[in-house]
């Protein structure tokens, strides 16, 4: 039986078209782009023709607005300290509490270390932003907001073109990480107030590794990595011309099927999500029903633990992730489905399932064969469950 | 994800005694919130015999928690309660043949839901042991943050090598390097500010290393850098120095030295000279040699040159990967025994 795979919030798989193109600048054209010789310049063609292709994508007035990174967390890291470094005078970022680590983490750094002050704005059970603490928290010495484009365990998508224009509002600068949202659903940028836009290739098909951040024209920049001119001297370092290459497709067939696919993996998405509530008691669906990812669905199980259903998936031949402690090794649910408010015995259970534009009808049918068996069993074995929901008499352990 | 082993595994999908127990006659419940697991333990105990003749689980948790309930039940049925009550996380660990560093909380949590079941059926109040302790910081030894400030607060720790060297945290693969400094500069920070340490003691995060005796080479060795023990305590604290000792998390086949029948501590006295240190060394080495031949393998001391104890592994122990782990517990004993930070280096043999 082919194995079923819904994890590509985590990573999609490479599509062989992305793979053709990359081929040939490992081993034939293999120059270094910056070189005068033959070899170099038609490299250095091919890396106009990707990002003209990553331009369009995400609907850059200019493709030198593109910066090439190795990735996601390194287009988040230079936006921060980059915005903190042009903004003397302003030492506050204004954030949200479910970014993903990339930027919380260099927030708490730069809190602790650097004297930076960090606002967290909270959201509410549906993971949307709290509009009048985000409001509150914006003054003239916040340099930097950023808040996530779309969320990677919820699929809650965040108004950042609107609160781009707020935070312009108060003179700061708006970065968004939208690493789960380009490719996924239709991004713009010329006709919004977004300065800074952080992406990732690996996450609609092209090669892990990569990644870009996209820099308004005209907007003051100082570079993370020094030591050369790539990147008209932002991103020191040769091009990884094979990666940015097959990014180049994959921004090139993400943008030719963008709208159907959306449709398509939403329908498949509420089949999905129907079905598991349906037939299975004491589950609720995560994040803001109105608008999320077409391809992420997140269900929180009560009364069982995340891990265990995870295992019991791969057994079945399903890959899914979760948001529960066990997974991570952080000993720590998900700081997203806290910050939401899901009570713990659900947030331990919650597994999202995220799907990609080749996923098939067969692949959600699957899951909704085996999902219920699963929890069945597993709720069977929890001292949390009485058979129709929670123990009437109360488990009461001792918590050390 | 988890490297689960097999044994594991076939207790996850197939677990031996879950589900309620009717006529259960002595129930343990424990279970920690931040991880999100739960334990209840029910036994059926004999009152005439005292011999548990039956037992089942339910657990709410990960893959290896359930293991562990289906393990610990395993390991009880038929055991007297005296029996049962000196089984350790350690056996449940071993019996699934190793689990994770990051989930030996669940051996744990079955160990101390046997302990609430033994109390209860002996009508006597359960200690409160801590479940979990914190961050993980040292994924290698399974370190975590609270362990680390209490060996930095009852020893004073003032620098890195030190915390490594009294807990082992990142001793190993050094990665958790970063948070570790991180650490220590909060601990000492905060010991600075309650009056146990001076200012200028205090470690300050991304501070230059303070100046260190020069290097001296051994049979084409370098020593490593280790910082005068000044600020250690004296000599005659070892024994209450069990708190910072870590335990090996997995795949211990064999009893870790803590089960060797403790020595009476070797009057620890900085100024033996080296013919006696040698022979210090040497007995601590057959006081443990029994850990290293239920192993397998044994372990012989060859020389000893300042702090570098060097010795010849043969048997199972060459090329084991416990091999440091139990040098590791050796290089800490025979410190603790000297007052001096010792280290303990394999040699080939000549």
């Amino acid at each position: 039986m082919t194995p079923v795979y819904l994890d590509n919030n985590a990573t999609t798989r490479v599509f062989p078209e992305v793979v053709e193109a990359m081929l040939p600048y490992f081993s034939e054209q293999f120059g270094n782009a910056s070189s005068i010789h033959a070899f170099g310049s038609e490299v250095g063609g091919a890396l106009r023709i990707a990002r003209r292709s990553l331009q369009a994508l995400i609907g850059a007035e200019f493709d030198h607005e593109i910066i090439f990174t190795s990735g996601g967390s390194e287009s988040n890291n230079t936006a921060i300290r980059s915005a903190l470094a042009v903004q003397s005078g302003r030492n506050e970022i204004v954030t949200s509490a479910v970014e993903h680590p990339a930027i919380l983490q260099l927030c708490a750094w730069l809190e602790k270390h650097e004297g930076v002050v960090v606002h967290r704005i909270p959201v509410d059970e549906q993971g949307r932003l709290d509009l009048d603490a985000y409001r509150a928290a914006l003054s003239d010495r916040v340099a930097l907001v950023t808040l996530m484009w779309a969320n990677n365990e919820t699929g809650t998508i965040f108004p950042v073109d609107g609160l781009a224009e707020l935070a312009h509002g108060v003179g700061a600068l708006f970065h968004t990480d939208a690493v789960q949202a380009v490719g996924k659903v239709k991004v713009d940028v010329k006709n919004t107030d977004i300065d800074m836009l952080s992406l990732s290739s690996h996450k609609f098909h092209g090669p892990k590794g990569l990644g870009a951040l996209y820099v308004r024209k005209g907007i003051s920049f100082r570079p993370l990595i020094r030591g050369g001119h790539q990147e008209r001297g932002r991103r020191a370092g040769t091009e990884n011309a094979p990666a940015i290459i097959g990014l180049g497709k994959a921004a090139e067939m993400a943008m030719a099927t963008l709208q159907e696919d959306g449709i398509r993996m939403a329908a498949l998405r509420d089949r999905l999500e129907k079905g598991l509530v349906q037939q299975i008691g004491h589950c609720f669906v995560t994040g803001d029903p109105h608008d999320r990812l077409p391809n992420t669905a997140t269900v929180a199980f009560e009364f069982i633990e995340g891990e265990a259903i995870l295992l019991k998936l791969n057994e079945a031949g399903i890959a899914a992730s979760s948001g529960s402690a066990c997974t991570s090794g952080s000993l720590e649910p998900s700081h997203v489905l806290r910050a939401m408010n899901i009570p713990f015995t659900a947030a331990h259970g919650a597994i999202r399932f995220s799907l990609s534009r080749e996923t098939t009808e067969e692949d959600i049918d699957r899951v909704l064969t085996v999902m219920p068996n699963i929890i069945a069993g597993l709720r069977a074995m929890s001292p949390f469950w009485s058979g129709e929901g929670a123990t009437p008499d109360g488990f009461n352990p001792a918590y050390a | 994800m988890w490297d689960y082993s097999d044994k594991v595994k076939d207790h996850f999908f197939n677990p031996r005694n879950a589900g309620a127990l009717a006529g259960a006659n002595a129930v343990g419940e424990v279970g920690s919130l931040s991880c999100g697991d739960a334990l209840k333990l029910m036994l059926k105990v004999n009152p005439d015999t005292d011999i548990i003749e039956d037992a089942k689980f339910q657990t709410f948790g990960c893959g290896s928690a359930i293991a562990s309930s289906s393990a610990l039940t395993e390991l009880i049925i038929g055991k007297t309660i005296e029996e049962a009550r000196r089984l350790t996380n350690q056996d449940i660990a071993e019996f699934l043949g190793g689990l994770p560093p990051e989930k030996m909380h669940c051996s744990v949590m079955g160990q101390e839901a046997l302990t609430a079941a033994v109390a209860a059926w002996k009508g006597e109040a359960v200690d409160d042991d801590d479940h979990e302790d914190g961050a993980l910081i040292c994924k290698c030894f399974a370190v975590d943050a609270g362990m680390i400030e209490r060996a930095i607060r009852t020893n004073k720790l003032t620098n890195l090598e030190m915390v490594t060297f009294y807990t082992k945290a990142g001793g190993g693969c050094s990665s958790c390097r970063e948070p570790l400094e991180e650490l220590l500069s909060d601990v000492n920070r905060a010991m600075v500010a309650e009056g146990l340490l001076k200012a200028e003691e205090a470690y300050v995060f991304g501070a230059a290393p303070k100046p260190q005796p020069a290097k001296k080479k051994a049979q084409g060795f370098v020593i490593p850098d280790m910082p005068p023990m000044a600020a250690a305590p004296a000599p005659a604290a070892p024994v209450q120095m069990a708190p910072i000792q870590i335990e090996m998390p997995v795949a211990v086949a064999a009893p870790r030295p803590a089960a060797v029948p403790a020595p009476a501590p070797v009057a620890a006295a900085a100024g033996l000279s080296p013919a006696k240190e040698a022979i210090v060394v040497a007995k601590i080495i057959e006081e443990m040699r029994p850990v290293f031949r239920a192993d397998g393998g044994d372990v012989d001391l060859v020389d000893m040159e300042g702090s570098l104890v060097l010795v010849q592994l043969t048997g199972a122990c060459s090329g084991c990967q416990l091999a440091s782990a139990t040098l590791g517990g050796l290089a800490q004993r025979a410190s603790e025994a000297l007052g001096r930070p010792i280290r303990v280096m394999p040699v080939a043999k000549s």
